[in-house]
């Protein structure tokens, strides 16, 4: 028997991505570099506190001010924020339902394992599961000030040195960074391959990218809590 | 050589399974795996036991029919079918493991046979294109860049074997739908039907139980095919440009 053609009427384009693991997959990856390139500013902007408490106060105040006066105090960062939490929900609800499907689809395990196989990625979901715990606290700490040893507002630099004052502190934003170096390591290749962005003749290119990127991130986030710590910033 | 096999062993589908344990003896380097599991057969009907179901046809490496991890890998250590694994790679004595290929769309018939008609829903979820059959076409009625033709060439050779599936952590049949895929797409006279094609394989590869890609590569690793891990990105690419061209 021949087998009967698809001749069924096409879903619509935002049904074709969020219901096929394809689509989901690119939401992910739109998803992911849309925050990999905020971190990238956000490392630059951490930087600033070498520069002591005005420079870092001053550029802190200028996130607020900024668009102004086309855009009011804040809105600029507000419209940051919504970006933001709508890329982190869309990327952890897609990983969730993603890995869901992935183990159902492998419901026997083998006798054998070979970890060397889903090193990659495990470390993606368990580290993705770290960032997401992270950035909660790290709102928490740095943002609202809630749980933060000083939580002064209006001097970011004085509650930044009083968290990494702390051995929890630096504890919980040590370990974050390097999931952020692991998760970027695999992830902008990874996203590249997903968006068809990457092809063979590229993807060496798009590796050592990858890589740098990963170690230039956990190393210039990593800079602020070393400098506290050997009291180069205090 | 002497081995120690340890074999997947389950009745039928719904029966439970285990790893049953069986000595080898007089085993030559240039066997190949499927001969070793014939031998291992032999011995067992000639104790009256059931002997080990495994799938196998071709035994040169072109029919996809034999596949079964070994030792945790697809298809065994070396980039290659189990039929053409040779028992040079292995030493006296070495304990192996056999297993079925393990996924949900792979579920198992018997021992170490799984039912892989999934992928053929896949390649038929494609549907046809526009080829004229019949007496052969006139070799310059319709160009072809070579570039093109050899990718196409290239991911034709995909025997739909599974292995990538197999090896896949999320038993995953991208590489070997991306292969089917960029086959057809990469030659003019699959083109017409691309965007169809592309959306309705991805499709019935997710209604299928298979699961999604996470680019670790571990399936290209696998393939005896060599079909190349950039299929993958092209198909993506493929997917959503159709879906955007979607209605
Ligand atoms: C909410 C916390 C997060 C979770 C639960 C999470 C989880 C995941 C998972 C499971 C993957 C798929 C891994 C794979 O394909 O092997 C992934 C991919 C990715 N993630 Fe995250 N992640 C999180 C946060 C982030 C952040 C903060 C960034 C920004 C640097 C990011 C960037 C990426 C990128 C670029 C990819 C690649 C997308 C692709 O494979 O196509 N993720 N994430
Ligand atoms: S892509 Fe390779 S491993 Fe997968 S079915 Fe085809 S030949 Fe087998
Ligand atoms: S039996 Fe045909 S490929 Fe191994």
């Amino acid at each position: 028997m021949a087998p009967a053609t698809r001749t069924d009427t096409r879903p619509s384009t935002v049904t074709l991505i969020w219901r096929t693991t394809v689509g989901k997959k690119a939401v992910m990856a739109v998803t992911g570099v849309a925050m990999l390139l905020y971190l990238v500013v956000h490392m630059l902007g951490n930087l600033k506190i070498f520069f002591g408490p005005e420079d870092f106060n001053g550029y802190a105040h200028w996130l607020r001010t900024l668009g102004e006066p086309f855009l009011r105090y804040e809105w600029f960062l507000w419209f940051a924020r919504a970006g933001l939490l709508a890329s982190v929900v869309l990327h952890g609800l897609a990983a969730y339902q993603l890995t869901r499907l992935d183990r159902a689809a492998r419901p026997v395990a083998y006798v054998h394992r070979d970890a060397r196989r889903d090193y990659a990625t495990r470390t993606m979901r368990w580290g993705g599961v770290i960032l997401a715990l992270f950035v909660v606290w790290h709102i928490l700490d740095l943002t609202t000030g809630t749980v933060n040893p000083r939580g002064e507002a209006g001097n970011p630099y004085g509650n930044v040195v009083a968290t990494f004052s702390t051995w929890y502190g630096n504890t919980i934003y040590c370990v974050a960074m390097l999931a952020v170096g692991l998760h970027v390591r695999h992830g902008l290749l990874s996203a590249g391959r997903t968006l068809g962005a990457v092809g063979r003749r590229s993807q060496h290119a798009v590796r050592v990218a990858s890589e740098t990127l990963a170690l230039t991130l956990t190393a210039g986030f990593l800079a602020v809590p070393l400098a506290v710590m050997t009291g180069v910033v205090n | 050589m002497r081995l120690t096999l340890r074999v997947w062993r389950q009745a039928g589908p719904d029966a439970p399974g285990r790893m049953a344990r069986y000595e080898v003896t007089d085993v030559s380097p240039d066997m190949s795996f499927l001969e070793v599991l014939d031998t291992l057969n032999e011995e067992l009907t000639l104790r009256g036991e059931e002997p080990v179901a495994f799938d196998h046809d071709c035994r040169e490496g072109i029919c996809g029919a034999c596949g079964v991890v070994v030792n945790g890998q697809a298809h065994g250590p070396e980039r290659t079918t189990a039929c053409q694994l040779h028992m040079r790679h292995f030493a006296d004595g070495d304990t192996i493991d056999v297993e079925p290929w393990r996924a949900a769309a792979f579920p198992v018939v018997k021992d170490l046979m799984v039912d892989r008609s999934a992928l053929d829903r896949i390649v038929a979820s494609g549907g046809y294109v526009t080829a004229p059959t019949g007496s052969a076409p006139e070799a310059h009625a319709m160009p072809v860049p070579k570039e093109d033709a050899e990718r196409a060439f290239e991911n034709a050779a995909c025997i739909g074997c599974g292995a990538c599936v197999a090896a896949c952590p999320n038993g995953s049949a991208m590489l070997f739908t991306a292969a089917k895929a960029e086959h057809l797409g990469a030659l003019p006279q699959g083109r017409v039907e691309g965007d169809r094609r592309v959306l309705a394989m991805v499709e019935t590869m997710d209604d299928e139980g298979f699961g999604g890609c996470t680019n670790t590569g571990a399936c290209a690793t696998a393939c005896p095919k060599g079909i190349p891990l950039p299929s993958i990105a092209a198909m993506n690419r493929g997917f959503l440009a159709a879906a955007r061209r979607a209605r």
